[in-house]
């Protein structure tokens, strides 16, 4: 039987909120093509969708919903047709120093036009969350051994930034004057 | 130079809340020291052989007298009364508490500095030449840029944790100064036909273990699209960058691998899709940053001769033909302040002497000065008149030594003393071949050399491109060290060749020594050191080291008297 994974929480938007959605992870002797996709609300991997695609969509139709999820190594553009047929797309992380999965997002977000849910899975921690959320992320099944309230802190840790990402189309110097010095500012004055 | 406004502000104060957060849950256990690591790393924090080593930004090697004297301040503060100038321009304190690096962040941030990027594998700080804005050669200022690229890098949400890390120069000069062969990205700012500025890029320059040059991607990418097309190599490399092996992660051999060309393709097709897009560079954006590199308020002068009314001074003499360097104003000149004096740590400056230098650079060079690679202090826009005095003065401290471009000039990485990483020492061999060619006549009959050591192949000393290289190597557990000459920086960058076995530390002077006589036997009118061994490569220099045993005596400097 494939590996089912399952958090009873994750973070959406700023918010922890119930999940129902089960993550299906090949172990070493099951292939795409072979594997038995179970029933319910299931992620699956990008290569399971592209070996029983006919399959998954006729059974999405069905019962819902399925989303997919890529490893670090895959490109967005794999399945840029495809979009549109899922519930939810996520991006592992197998390391948290691993840092493609940022830009498969962006791509889906900025070059695919990607709209639905995207969820960070694997090993995402607190520290991460807000480069993640930038680049187009607004989902997140933190590590279940660390405390997901606590991991909702690491969305909140900068209130202005340099570059355009996913979350800002624009840079610092087309969305405000600069030049402003501090002396005539009380902004940060709290921190 | 750059002042930070109030969005700088911010960003940098809430870093160091978030980062005395991290600190604060390491301290308690609630973070991993695996989970740690890198976020310390990106905050310029290594763990050393004795203590925490906090390595400081100085963005493109710029300073303010206010900032030397807070590094002065957290010498003596938070270390031992020393800091570190570095090749990449930055410093570094090599004894800190954990406990105490928010606060050093804090203190750091009223002098508008910080630690962001200076480790980890994400975007580190930019380098440029020490003379930039009043070099004689200069195209384009290029220290703008470089702010412009220091905001754009700085929490880049897409790239902060890359195959590995990743270092940009820009030179804007004819005379390459940046050494931008050897980074992973090269920018030389140029102007076309139409008097226009823009970038010729470079990528896959490097040192370490898989020396190579940077391969040209483009000759001329206008200054509006360099964010852009900076955005476009990163994601190329960030996507595709090997991170199987760590000694395999830079971009170096990513566009070894897939070759230049194919290289350039993949970026130029990512470049399609970025172009004219909202980080495209608008004027008013370079004009507001390049408004901080106006010129200073310089003085109506003519060029003098210095040493008139000092001509039997000798001294003098040499000082001025190594340590002080053409300027673009008529009337100044560039004083470069050693840190290679005979019996200290190359880069290494004691709180006094920084204390020292801000005065100097408040009296005589518009209160600003800057950090060479090559591990010196620059004062850039001194009147010539003024020259005598400085001389004197700097070198009742120590940092007169007439040595710069000479053999005593060492750039050396902190090596085994400090750094966990090393295979050997490299301070006690730059002391013991300083010691051993102290003579000064001597130096400056030899003339223009860069001797290069690093104590392992992450080459921090630069050793592949030194005129004579050294680096450390681990034979069964003993150190050893490995010869090269021929490399260079600059426009004409080259690596250098092995001569052949390795040496142990006490044969080191001796080995430099024969290497040196081969050049003065060998060398015709003007040509330096590297361009006999260039002309004649490296059998004449190998025959006669290697010809009668090296005796291994004492080391001259003692192991410990460093450490």
């Amino acid at each position: 039987m494939p590996k089912l994974q399952h958090h009873e929480q994750i973070i959406k938007g700023r918010e922890v909120v119930a999940d129902d959605w089960h993550v299906l992870r090949l172990d070493e002797s099951e292939t795409p093509e072979a594997v038995e996709v179970p029933a319910g609300k299931l992620i699956v991997p990008l290569k399971v969708w592209q070996a029983q695609r006919e399959a998954l969509i006729a059974r999405a139709g069905a019962n819902g919903q399925i989303g997919i999820w890529f490893a670090s190594d895959e490109l967005a553009n794999t399945v840029k047709d495809d979009l549109d047929k899922f519930a939810v797309v996520a991006i592992d992380f197998p390391k948290f120093s691993d840092g493609r999965g940022y830009s498969i997002a962006f791509n889906l977000r900025k070059r695919l036009g990607y709209t639905g849910e995207l969820r960070a899975i694997g090993d995402v921690l607190r520290d991460q969350l807000f480069q993640m959320h930038r680049c187009g992320f607004d989902a997140y099944a933190t590590r279940q051994d660390r405390n997901i309230h606590d991991a909702l802190k690491g969305l909140t840790v900068f209130s202005e930034t340099y570059q355009a990402s996913v979350d800002e189309p624009l840079p610092l110097f087309r969305r405000h004057p600069r030049d402003v010095p501090l002396e005539h500012s009380d902004v940060g004055a709290g921190i | 130079m750059y002042r930070y406004d109030q969005y700088d502000h911010l960003i940098v104060r809430e870093r160091i809340a978030q980062y005395r957060d991290q600190v604060r849950r390491r301290l308690s256990d609630e973070l991993t020291e695996e989970e740690f690591l890198p976020l310390r790393l990106q905050n310029g924090l290594y763990m050393q052989r004795h203590a925490y080593m906090l390595r400081i930004a100085v963005p493109y090697g710029l300073l303010s007298t206010k900032q030397l004297r807070m590094f002065a301040h957290i010498a003596r503060t938070y270390d031992r009364g020393y800091g570190h100038f570095t090749t990449r321009q930055n410093i570094q304190f090599n004894w800190i508490e954990l406990e105490q690096t928010p606060d050093i962040l804090l203190e750091l941030a009223s002098v508008e500095m910080h630690a962001i990027q200076t480790s980890g594998n994400c975007i580190r700080n930019t380098t440029t030449d020490q003379f930039a804005g009043v070099a004689a050669d200069e195209i384009v200022d290029p220290r703008p840029f470089c702010e412009i690229i220091r905001q754009w890098s700085t929490f880049h949400p897409e790239f902060i944790a890359l195959p590995r890390k990743f270092k940009i120069a820009v030179n804007g000069a004819v005379q390459d100064r940046a050494a931008i062969a050897v980074h992973d990205i090269g920018l030389t700012a140029v102007r076309n036909d139409a008097g226009e500025v823009g970038f010729k890029f470079m990528v896959g320059g490097g040192l370490g273990r898989t020396p190579i040059i940077g391969s040209t991607i483009s000759e001329f990418v206008p200054w509006q699209h360099l964010l852009t097309y900076l955005e476009a190599v990163m994601r190329v490399y960030n996507q595709f960058g090997r991170r199987d092996n760590k000694y395999k992660a830079r971009i170096k051999i990513l566009v070894k691998a897939v070759g230049p060309e194919e290289f350039a393709r993949l970026v130029e097709q990512e470049f399609a899709d970025l172009k004219d897009g909202p980080e495209t560079l608008t004027r008013e954006e370079v004009e507001r940053v390049a408004a901080y590199f106006n010129p200073p308020q310089y003085a109506q002068l003519e060029n003098i001769d210095p040493r008139a009314g000092h001509e039997d001074n000798k001294a003098f003499a040499n000082w001025l033909q190594r340590n002080v360097k053409p300027h673009k104003v008529p009337g100044y000149a560039s004083v470069v302040l050693s840190l290679k004096k005979t019996g200290v740590p190359p880069g290494d400056a004691t709180a006094e002497q920084m204390d020292f230098v801000a005065d100097l650079a408040d009296k005589y060079s518009f209160g600003e000065l800057r950090v060479a690679h090559e591990q010196n202090l620059v004062l850039a826009d001194v009147e010539q008149s003024k020259l005598f005095e400085i001389w004197q003065q700097a070198k009742a401290k120590g940092l007169a030594t007439p040595n710069i471009g000479l053999l005593t000039d060492i750039i050396a990485c902190p090596g085994g003393d400090y750094c966990s990483l090393a295979n050997a020492k490299s301070i006690p061999i730059a002391a013991s071949i300083a010691q051993r060619f102290d003579d000064i006549d001597y130096q400056h009959d030899i003339g223009d050399i860069e001797l290069n050591i690093s104590g392992c192949i992450n080459a921090c000393g630069h050793h592949h491109v030194g005129h004579i290289g050294v680096l450390g190597v681990d034979k069964d557990g003993s150190e050893w060290y490995q010869v090269s000459i021929g490399g260079a920086q600059g426009n004409d960058a080259a690596l250098g060749k092995i001569i052949g076995p390795s040496f142990s530390a006490p044969q080191m002077p001796e080995v430099v020594q024969r290497l040196l006589d081969v050049y003065l036997r060998e060398r015709v009118e003007g040509e330096r050191f590297v361009d006999v061994a260039q002309r004649l490569g490296i059998a004449p220099f190998k025959e006669h080291v290697y010809a009668t045993p090296i005796p291994a005596g004492e080391l001259a400097v003692g192991e410990d008297q460093y450490a």
